[in-house]
């Protein structure tokens, strides 16, 4: 903990497609082994945003450090290999591999891990995940809740310092939503930065200290969850639109 | 809650150990072939081998790396073209045909920067495109005339049988060692990263797999299997006609026998090439209705049987006779209790 400075700095970010401008000069840092959620309404950029940060797309302005080296031309599979892992909104399983094998792969294509060392750190990510039971299942038999159990453990697999979520609890019942609270706590203790969409904001303030609101492609506020729900800006942007209010309060 | 030192993964079973004791027999006492067979059995035996690189070759680029390609006669063609051009340059005749597998192999690699950057049904079409334009450029060699084509002289130089031990032996070495080089490849780390890509190419890259790089591997490791198949067919056949080589009919082939058999496993393309080459033993002589019946055979197939006989046999009664997976060793508790959602057991 001796080490300061953000695992992760995005500055001027921005990114359009055709006429559509997506990101607008977006700053975001990320410190080592904290914790953010990211809010907004359909439309502001979040999974945009996500996608800048995974490598999966390529930003039109701004630059993106990585432990202070910049990454901003990397591909998703290197920024990978160097520490960033992501799961998916919605989940994208090795439907012909076994859930073992899924997180296989992620070791060693991820983390470099070979062998026996590999095969225990798989196994003890899939008990971390509650998965073990269903490690000879093919990725295709899973329903929903593994598959997002699934997309979790194999990016933790590769061994990240920083993880991106996409809207990991969408979809879930609120008790299927409270176990992956409680797995996503368990890696948030073992030091790992989370970065972390979604929608239903009880569930998200469960494990973030830290709330940034999208709306329009900008960051409208960034800082401490309670005073971010309160901020005006976000009240009309986010929970004014939204089909639902936070139940939480 | 103890930790999970103690649970074991299983690669090998002694039930896979007998069997691939039993392969090696098998291929040790084929090997014996051209002094026990009569001289119509050992060609038709060469040409198995054969249809058995073929179907593996092509299983590996489509099963394992998701690359369905309709074109790869052009790589068989190939193959057959390079050896006769390399035999013609002076080299002797079974060298050469092992290497013109490895030329065609790198000639692949300009080839698959190019196509590799398709996907799909672009990708499948394009590969049909490249094996069109191989067939024209090879008729404008002034040694190939044409589609008058030329032959594999230098084979003349060896007796009838002698030739025909040769070549069944040249095959049969072939098909071991492509078998072995795919089986110990799918096992290791590039096979698990190839089925990722195969399954999911985005979620692949997303977990660190240098996705490119794979499939370059994989697609020249194909081109030069097939290139060898289309060597190893020249000198069974030993004229050379670019329309007979360069045909989709053997890329037909070839899909037939891994539909058959299975797509995406080991062991399903070795027994579609069995059941292939039984048909065509069998009805090879009735023309049209024999294609009509093998086409309908792989369409069949495709719709009702997707996984092909080993695929369908293996889901039933997992055999696992040539793992290529991983599997845990549970605790028989451990299984049924996850089922009910984490309730423990007493």
């Amino acid at each position: 903990m001796t080490q300061t400075g953000p695992i992760l700095a995005a500055t001027g970010l921005g990114k359009r497609f055709g006429a559509l401008v997506v990101l607008e000069d977006v700053d975001f840092t990320v410190g080592i082994g904290e914790a953010v959620g990211i809010v907004g309404p359909n439309g502001a950029g979040k999974t945009t945003l996500l996608n800048v940060l995974s490598g999966r797309y390529a930003p039109e302005a701004g630059r993106i450090t990585f432990r202070g080296a910049d990454v901003t031309a990397l591909d998703v599979a290197a920024r990978c290999r160097l520490g960033i892992a992501r799961s998916h909104q919605i989940p994208r399983p090795f439907g012909g591999m076994t859930v073992f094998e899924n997180l296989l792969v992620a070791a060693a294509a991820g983390a470099g891990a070979r062998g026996r060392m590999a095969e225990q750190r798989v196994l003890e990510t899939l008990a971390l995940c509650g998965l073990l039971g269903l490690a000879n299942r093919r990725g295709e038999t899973l329903g929903l809740l593994d598959r997002k159990r699934l997309e979790l453990a194999r990016a933790l697999a590769t061994e990240p310092a920083l993880l991106l979520l996409d809207e990991i609890g969408a979809g879930l019942t609120d008790g299927e939503a409270r176990g992956l609270v409680e797995i996503i706590g368990a890696i948030r203790e073992r030091g790992i930065a989370i970065v972390w969409i979604e929608h239903i904001v009880h569930v998200l303030v469960q494990v973030v200290g830290r709330l940034v609101c999208m709306d329009a492609g900008r960051v409208i506020a960034d800082g401490e969850p309670a005073a971010v729900l309160r901020n005006a800006a976000v009240i009309d942007a986010y929970l004014g639109s939204a089909t639902h209010a936070p139940a939480h309060g | 809650m103890s930790g999970v030192g103690d649970l074991g993964v299983e690669r090998w079973t002694p039930r896979a150990a007998v069997f691939v004791a039993a392969a090696l027999a098998v291929l040790g006492g084929l090997a014996f072939g051209p002094a026990l067979f009569s001289a119509a059995i050992t060609e038709r035996l060469s040409a198995l081998f054969i249809y058995v690189i073929l179907a593996v070759m092509w299983n590996v680029l489509a099963g394992y790396g998701g690359l369905v390609s309709v074109g790869q006669q052009a790589f068989f063609g190939l193959g057959a073209y390079v050896a006769v051009r390399l035999s013609a340059a002076g080299i002797s005749v079974y060298p050469a045909l092992l290497l013109a597998a490895l030329v065609v192999g790198g000639l692949a690699l300009p080839i698959g920067e190019v196509m590799l950057r398709l996907s799909g049904g672009e990708f499948a079409i394009g590969m049909w495109v490249v094996a069109e334009l191989a067939h024209l450029l090879v008729n404008l060699d002034p040694l190939v005339q044409g589609e008058t084509g030329t032959s594999l002289i230098a084979l003349d130089a060896f007796g009838a049988a002698a030739r025909r031990a040769d070549t069944y032996w040249a095959a049969l070495a072939a098909m071991a060692f492509l078998l072995a080089l795919v089986f110990l490849m799918l096992r290791g780390r590039l096979g698990t990263a190839l089925q990722a890509i195969r399954d999911d190419d985005v979620a692949a890259a997303s977990i660190g797999v240098r996705v490119l790089a794979t499939k370059r591997v994989v697609f020249v490791l194909a081109a030069a299997g097939a290139a060898l198949a289309g060597a190893l067919w020249l000198a069974t056949a030993i004229t050379f006609q670019p329309h007979a080589y360069f045909s989709v009919q053997w890329t037909a082939y070839m899909i037939f026998m891994t539909l058959v058999g299975g797509l995406g496993t080991f062991e399903g393309p070795v027994l579609g090439a069995v059941l292939f080459f039984i048909v065509e033993t069998a009805f090879g002589a009735s023309g049209v209705w024999y294609l009509v019946g093998l086409g309908a055979a792989a369409l069949g197939f495709a719709l009702f049987a997707p996984r092909g006989v080993w695929g369908a046999f293996a889901a039933r009664f997992s055999p696992r006779l040539l793992p290529l997976g991983y599997h845990v060793v549970l605790p028989a508790g451990l299984v049924p209790a996850l089922g009910k959602k984490g309730e423990e057991q007493a």
